[in-house]
């Protein structure tokens, strides 16, 4: 019987010890009427030698292209060290510290994650982690509304520069409460929110603006000027940024003028970028981050240092009194398990990449781009859409249909990038970009002579050319 | 000592990024960071060596037998892990196309297919990230189903004294007020109460069955019945899955909407505080309004199912397919267990339950339910030890970290006075059943001739009892540098 240790002579004693006949008799509260049978529809068992094969040849089969999609799911580089000890067995089968004396590693684990996430955002305080980026968006948006006493009102201001499906995730979690969520567009020419936009909003009364860094474009939003117009207007900031690109870009606490009230308040976004791989979106982790006067309000389990009885350092969760197990239907959240393990991960990535290291990540992210954005447009089929600068995501329209050349470079086993006319109509024959430090010169070459070589053979075919932009 | 401390400015894992700077001089100075996060500045070895030592502070299912109630800590086979993480499975874009995902997929349909037929519901959505979010799209749905046939008087929603917080506090995420029914003497839901209860404001109700108390509720058909004559849907908490799996089925009880803790039941890793997965499964009524991506089938193509095919959705959960590593490993674990193994788990798990608490209950300690049978788990209370002898449940519970053993769930539910929520899972062997009860029974005596030897445990952890009270007064959540 797989991984049920009883021998037939152990469970007759066991029986004898219960008082029951059989097996059988420990169910005897069932009503009859209900009890299951056969389950045929489920295949017999197979040993593991059996469901190897079957795994190892049905991964084979999703093959692994070469990958220019990034849209909220990025590959990076993860040192080898990190899987290793974050699927060590006492890190992988432990549960939620809430023993804490016989889990001080994971609780130690999660205040150094507290204190890396904190310092990488130029935040007060994190917590150990919620779902996924877009869930984590939809807490934030619940937090803010709770924490913002200046807003009577349940509208967030909602840029539609926000990723599509974080929008969507969004709507699904906080739609049931009865909040606003009032979407913005975005400057055609720059690709990002133009903050004088927002001036028919002055003086209403919003409790957050969401803003994205980069956007999901890949573009960089002004967040100074938007961070100031939304403390002005008494609104909170919410960011929901990537956590490599803030190794380089001005991290949320600090946006804004200098001299204004600075800094975004909650601060949130998907940490798979910090050591998880893509493997097909999950999972991953949330991150969540905020000023300490809210900390009250922040969804999730959150870990405090304090001491023992003989006065010795120690980790505990704190602030409990937030969560559903204390408060049920006044929590803060209904979260419970979270993605602790990916944590685990993100912390032993972050200590071994390291600040400067994770800087020198984000600044080749960057610079491959701008490198592969350079040889494909020089390509006079291929255009930039938006002028903003960018992080490591890239708009480009094609003046051929996009459609004809995606899957002909899937047979060439390469992935070009995300077809951005699905989610934004108006940007049909557009792909979003991105190449991270795992690409050579060789990859981005590759990619480039592919696609230049496909446009020309649907150029001398005589399909049709949009004009040039 | 933290990882911070150990930090040397100039000191960095060189092998792990790139080699040189890049020039970023097209991004407005404005928009740059000053300077380099200030993240820890260790070897690689340091960093080794640091989280290798930390995970051996702790207590986990692959050292320790770890009887948490309601946790189904039971053994996480390592093929489950090796095989999900072939590079195949790692590498995968989630906004790649299906035809680089058919190996994926198929396994995910065949989940859907195999949690189909063991819950006896009629279809399954394998999206959500955990049970929590898994009662979220199940109580989303159940608001759907009323609001679609404009049935919009409906409020409340009912929930047992005995239920974990999680449903208390999803019904309020769902804009829901919340209903407490009270549990008879035996422990099952009061049926005068629920009865009580109902009318045109009632949205539905969330049940465990198994009850957190750990024993069946008999009379659910009963239940069901009333719910459904008032208008009401049935929301099955699926935690203790485990302890009827492939003995009896929620649909055939009548549940029109469940999720599945996939970390518990299906023996995917806890991980220290997750990921799980929470699928949930419905009724053909509430099929429609199933959340999204689900995973269908084409001819022999695997396709994804999304708001376009399903325009009644409640949407999606989490911006891509979940958690879907931790479905892998649900799915091989499911694969290796056949439909001959599924019924195997509700039986040896029981087994294991009902033998330690007949052994506890000959060794002197007081089980909640006498009367009843033990599911997968059961309840001591210590009360009585706590009245005679000034010992507590939480006094026992550090002193079992001394021996070895992980705690059992302590003071959930708050509806028994000083408990323990024993659950040892079916992959425990009996040798440490009998190590457990040793160690009880030691407690016992040393509760009555030396209590002291409880108040003041742990004795043998990195730490002794910690002061949670200064932890929450005095907040000290990120490590500051001190002063030099």
């Amino acid at each position: 019987m797989p991984f049920i240790p009883h021998t037939e002579h152990y469970v007759r004693e066991m029986l004898a010890a219960i008082g029951a006949k059989d097996v059988d008799a420990l169910f005897d509260e069932l009503p009859a009427e209900l009890r299951a049978r056969g389950l045929q529809a489920i295949p017999a068992a197979l040993i593991e030698q059996d469901i190897a094969r079957v795994m190892h040849e049905r991964a084979a089969r999703d093959g692994q292209p070469l990958c220019f999609i990034g849209a909220g799911a990025y590959e990076h580089h993860i040192p080898a060290a990190v899987w290793e000890i974050a699927t060590r067995g006492e890190f992988y089968t432990a549960y939620t510290p809430y023993q804490a004396e016989a889990s001080q590693g994971t609780l130690q684990l999660l205040y150094e994650y507290q204190t890396m996430m904190a310092r990488l955002m130029a935040m007060d305080v994190s917590n150990a982690s919620l779902y996924d980026g877009a869930s984590g968006l939809a807490e934030a948006v619940l937090m803010a509304v709770r924490a913002n006493r200046n807003a009577k009102s349940k509208r967030i201001l909602m840029p539609s520069t926000v990723h599509p499906l974080y929008r969507k995730v969004v709507r699904s979690i906080v739609s049931n409460q009865g909040i606003e969520l009032v979407e913005l567009p975005y400057c055609t020419a720059c690709g990002n929110l133009v903050p004088a936009s927002l001036e028919r909003y002055n003086g209403e009364d919003i409790a957050a603006l969401v803003i994205p860094q980069p956007n999901f474009f890949g573009v960089l939003e002004e967040v100074d000027a938007l961070t100031d117009w939304a403390h002005a207007n008494k609104a909170l900031v919410i960011g929901v940024v990537n956590p490599v690109a803030m190794a380089l870009l001005k991290p949320p606490g600090q946006w804004g003028s200098p001299g204004g009230a600075q800094g975004a308040d909650i601060v949130c976004g998907e940490g798979q970028p910090l050591g998880a791989p893509l493997s097909s979106g999950g999972p991953y982790f949330g991150f969540m981050c905020c000023r300490k006067d809210y900390v009250r309000q922040m969804p999730g389990r959150i870990v405090g240092r304090t001491v023992d009885r003989d006065g010795r350092t120690g980790y505990t969760l704190t602030l409990q009194a937030r969560e559903q197990h204390i408060r049920r239907s006044k929590a803060t959240s209904n979260i419970c398990t979270n993605q602790g393990l990916l944590v685990t991960a993100a912390t032993i990535h972050m200590a071994i990449v390291g600040g400067t290291g994770l800087q020198k990540v984000a600044q080749a992210c960057h610079a491959n781009t701008r490198s592969l954005v350079a040889k494909l447009i020089a390509n006079q089929y291929v255009e930039p859409v938006f002028t903003g600068a960018y992080f490591h995501e890239c708009v480009l329209r094609l003046r051929v249909p996009l459609k004809n050349l995606l899957r002909p470079l899937a047979a060439h086993n390469l992935l070009p990038g995300y077809a951005l006319e699905q989610d934004y109509p108006e940007l049909g024959d557009c792909l979003l970009v991105c190449a991270t430090e795992t690409k050579t010169e060789a990859d981005l070459n590759l990619f480039a002579d592919h696609l230049h070589k496909l446009i020309e053979r649907q150029t001398t075919a005589g399909c049709p050319v949009k004009p040039k932009m | 000592m933290l990882i911070f401390e150990q930090s040397r400015p100039g000191r960095a894992a060189t092998a792990q990024s790139p080699l040189h700077s890049q020039d970023c001089a097209d991004i407005p100075t404005s928009q740059l960071r000053t300077d380099a996060p200030s993240l820890p500045e260790v070897s690689e070895l340091q960093a080794v060596r640091h989280y290798t030592r930390l995970s051996q502070k702790n207590f986990s299912i692959d050292t320790n037998f770890y009887p948490l109630g309601s946790c189904t800590m039971k053994y996480n086979p390592r093929a489950c892990n090796t095989l999900a993480m072939l590079p195949g499975f790692l590498a995968r874009h989630p906004l790649g196309p299906a035809s680089a995902g058919q190996g994926f997929m198929a396994c995910l349909y065949e989940l859907q297919e195999m949690l189909k037929e063991v819950t006896g519901m009629q279809a399954v959505s394998l999206t959500p990230a955990a049970g929590a979010q898994g009662e979220f799209a199940g109580v989303a749905m159940i608001r759907a189903y009323h609001v679609a046939r404009n049935d919009t008087a409906r409020t409340e929603i009912l929930v047992p004294d005995a239920a974990h917080g999680t449903n208390p506090a999803t019904a309020t995420m769902c804009g829901y007020t919340v209903h407490e029914i009270p549990t008879d003497k035996q422990g099952d839901v009061d049926l005068d109460a629920l009865k009580a209860a109902v009318g045109p404001h009632t949205a539905g109700i969330m049940l465990t069955n198994p009850s957190t108390l750990g024993i069946f509720e008999r009379r659910i058909k009963d239940i069901a019945k009333i719910v459904h004559d008032a208008g009401g849907l049935l929301y099955y908490d699926g935690a203790n899955l485990n302890a009827i799996l492939g003995k009896v089925r929620p649909g055939d009880m009548g549940f029109d909407v469940i999720h599945m803790n996939l970390h518990k039941t299906f023996s995917t890793p806890h991980g220290g505080g997750g990921p799980g997965a929470g699928p949930v499964g419905v009724s053909a009524r509430l099929e429609p309004f199933l959340p999204v991506p689900m995973v269908g089938i084409d001819g022999d193509e695997y396709v994804w199912i999304t708001e376009k095919e399903k325009p009644q959705s409640i949407g999606r959960l989490s911006a891509f397919m979940g958690n879907a590593g931790v479905l892998l490993r649900a799915y091989i674990y499911a694969r290796m267990l056949g439909h001959e193994g599924m019924h195997r788990v509700a039986e040896y798990a029981t087994l294991n339950a009902n033998y330690l608490m007949a052994k506890l209950r000959d060794a002197g300690f007081d089980v909640a339910f006498p009367n009843r049978r033990a599911t997968h788990e059961f309840i001591v209370t210590l009360k009585k030890q706590e009245k005679e002898l000034g010992t507590s449940a939480m006094d026992f519970a550090k002193r079992l970290l001394d021996f070895g053993y992980h705690a059992p769930t302590t003071y959930f539910p708050m509806l028994v006075p000083e408990c323990l929520l024993i659950e040892p899972s079916e992959t425990e062997a009996k040798e440490d059943l009998d190590g457990f009860v040793a160690a009880m029974v030691r407690i016992l005596d040393e509760a009555r001739s030396t209590p002291e030897v409880l108040k003041e445990a742990p004795h043998t952890q990195p730490v002794r009892r910690l002061d949670d009270v200064r932890a929450a007064r005095e907040l000290d959540l990120t490590w500051k540098a001190p002063a030099a």
